[in-house]
């Protein structure tokens, strides 16, 4: 089982974001779980959601707590929360950040992934420019970080799970996929 | 069809499923998004149904007790201070034998404020007459609900259908959601008992003296035991339609099982992975999931107790002054066998606090190292807190 944990902010689609990958690896081939915690229901609180993947009825219904990965929607986070505690040696963890940001000896035992999917989201309008939303932009990232779900899978999933300009998420989680740095 | 769904959107497509007429419901966390839905159904029409928006609890569930009367299918959703202030119409409703179906989610009640999941705000309503199911996953739950109107149906008693707050109610997961034409087949039309109609009038719930209430009351408890069998009935049929059935418990390596955990809701879910790391290390451990509540199956308890040593009785709920819900249900079932297996209460999980293997796996050996079970039960995972600073 891979147990994956989400860190981000209310309102910037992370609950959302553990719900299309969801959907995604669901339809290549994985037994799926994911749920949101939800701290005060507030924009711009913190949030988490997990999402578990295994290729058997998964039986968990716990926090993920010793997560494999983690995926930190907010850079803001790093200033007030330990988004690495648990996490298991060589995990990833893949950052929405500037191109310019170096993760490296940030996270000990930590492999780090950058992307701007901020950036990504704002040239694919996509949502405002002081609020984007960049959860299918995170979904092209973490298929490549993860090697999971295959692309065409991944487009597939967006074409029926986002109700509007599906051309757009789906341009802007390919940008994704090619933009991230690996430190 | 597989499809990834919310626990709350498995209970919304059973209720679509299952043509219901009228559905109430006033918003409030974690049960809303099952309304949401529905109420998209309804002006979508997805569903063909009248979505009534009500200013309270306690309206919703009168709106609905006028509804049913009136002959048609109902639904609601509610969680925690909104069951309770229900509460009234609960004990009505079941008085007025109308077939409501609810679906509950399990939410701690406030103060302290908290939207996450415990089981004390369904279980205080144990005594009002309703049938109770707790449902372990987003399958179980669709499941349960389209059950949930052939019983009440059947017996003329309320069906509230219970899940916990987001480890259930917010979790997606693969769920196979039937066809309309397998639903039909298993749940036909609502062919109320009386129905209210102006053709032929009559009224409802009069005055009734000391004369008569007894008996009526009677009806009613033997209304309870019929669910007991009726239950059988309809999970066979649903298993002859769907290829499934989940039994009012769910006795798991329990024959050769010398301490066997007592669990309910998810937290059943978490402790099937205990109970096969338990037995991988050669433990005689077993599991019983308890699914119907009221009525309750104390004789499928009985049989699946009755060779342990010591069941251990998880209890995500308080009744306080006397412990653990479940427990206390279980200790009543067992008391007149002459070898009964001790019961070991544990209280964990309040307010949503993670039950994880390692909390189960402590009850276990809890259990296992324990001589004579307490009085009331022990509350697990506590943090020291200092009374003097008030601080954990």
């Amino acid at each position: 089982m891979i147990e994956i944990r989400f860190h981000g902010r209310g309102g910037q689609g992370t609950v959302v974001l553990t719900t299309l990958l969801a959907h995604a690896l669901f339809k290549a081939g994985y037994y799926v779980q994911s749920f949101p915690f939800f701290g005060v229901e507030r924009r711009g609180a913190p949030v988490e959601a997990y999402l578990r993947l295994d290729d058997r009825k998964i039986l968990a219904r716990t926090n993920v707590t010793a997560p494999d990965h983690v995926v930190v929607q907010d850079l803001t986070l790093l200033q007030s929360i330990d988004v690495t505690r648990g996490l298991k040696p060589g995990g990833w963890v893949l950052l929405n950040g500037p191109p310019s940001l170096s993760g490296n000896g940030r996270f000990a035992g930590g492999r780090v992934a950058v992307v701007d999917a901020t950036g990504i989201a704002i040239r694919h309008n996509l949502g405002t420019r002081t609020h984007p939303i960049v959860n299918t932009a995170m979904m092209g990232a973490f298929a490549r970080v993860m090697e999971i779900p295959p692309m065409d899978v991944l487009v597939a999933a967006i074409g029926e799970e986002v109700p509007s300009d599906p051309e757009r998420n789906v341009a802007a989680a390919r940008k994704a996929y090619g933009d991230v740095s690996f430190s | 069809m597989m499809r990834v769904l919310e626990g709350s959107h498995a209970v919304a497509e059973a209720v679509r499923l299952a043509r219901v007429q009228v559905v109430s419901a006033y918003p409030i966390t974690p049960q809303t998004h099952i309304v949401e839905i529905l109420s998209d159904y309804c002006a979508a029409g997805g569903m063909d149904a009248r979505f009534l928006r009500v200013e309270s609890e306690h309206s919703c569930l009168a709106a609905l007790i006028g509804a049913q009367s009136a002959g048609a299918r109902t639904f609601t959703a509610t969680s925690s201070q909104g069951l309770a202030l229900m509460h009234e119409l609960l004990h009505w409703s079941a008085g007025a034998r109308l077939p409501i179906v609810m679906a509950e989610v399990n939410r701690a009640l406030g103060p302290g404020w908290n939207i996450w999941s415990d089981q004390t705000d369904s279980l205080a309503q144990r005594d009002t007459g309703w049938i109770q199911l707790y449902c372990e996953d987003g399958q179980e739950v669709l499941d349960t609900t389209l059950q949930a109107f052939r019983l009440a149906e059947r017996v003329n008693l309320p069906v509230m259908v219970v899940l916990d707050a987001f480890y259930l109610s917010h979790t997606h997961e693969p769920v196979d959601v039937p066809g309309q034409e397998a639903v039909d087949r298993f749940l036909p039309p609502y062919s109320p008992k009386f129905r209210l109609d102006t053709k032929e009038p009559f009224a409802l719930s009069p005055l009734v003296p000391p004369s008569a209430y007894m008996e009526m009351r009677r009806d009613i408890a033997r209304a309870m035991e019929e669910a007991r069998a009726c239950f059988r009935d309809v999970e066979a049929e649903f298993d002859a339609v769907f290829g499934r059935r989940y039994g009012p418990v769910e006795a798991v390596r329990c024959e050769d099982a010398e301490i066997i955990l007592v669990a309910s809701g998810t937290v059943t879910s978490t402790a099937r992975l205990l109970l096969e790391e338990l037995r991988s290390k050669g433990e005689k451990a077993g599991l019983l999931k308890i699914r119907m509540f009221r009525p309750f199956p104390a004789e499928d308890v009985r049989r699946a107790l009755w060779r342990a040593k010591k069941a251990a009785v998880i209890d995500r709920n308080v009744s306080f002054g006397a412990g653990g819900i479940f427990a206390q249900e279980i200790r009543a079932a067992l008391c007149n066998m002459p070898d009964r297996p001790q019961v070991f209460g544990f209280i964990a999980g309040l307010g949503g606090r993670d039950v994880t293997t390692a909390v189960l796996e402590d009850i276990y050996l809890q259990t296992k190292n324990g001589d004579v079970p307490p009085g009331e039960s022990v509350w697990v995972g506590l943090q020291e807190v200092s009374h003097a600073t008030g601080r954990a």
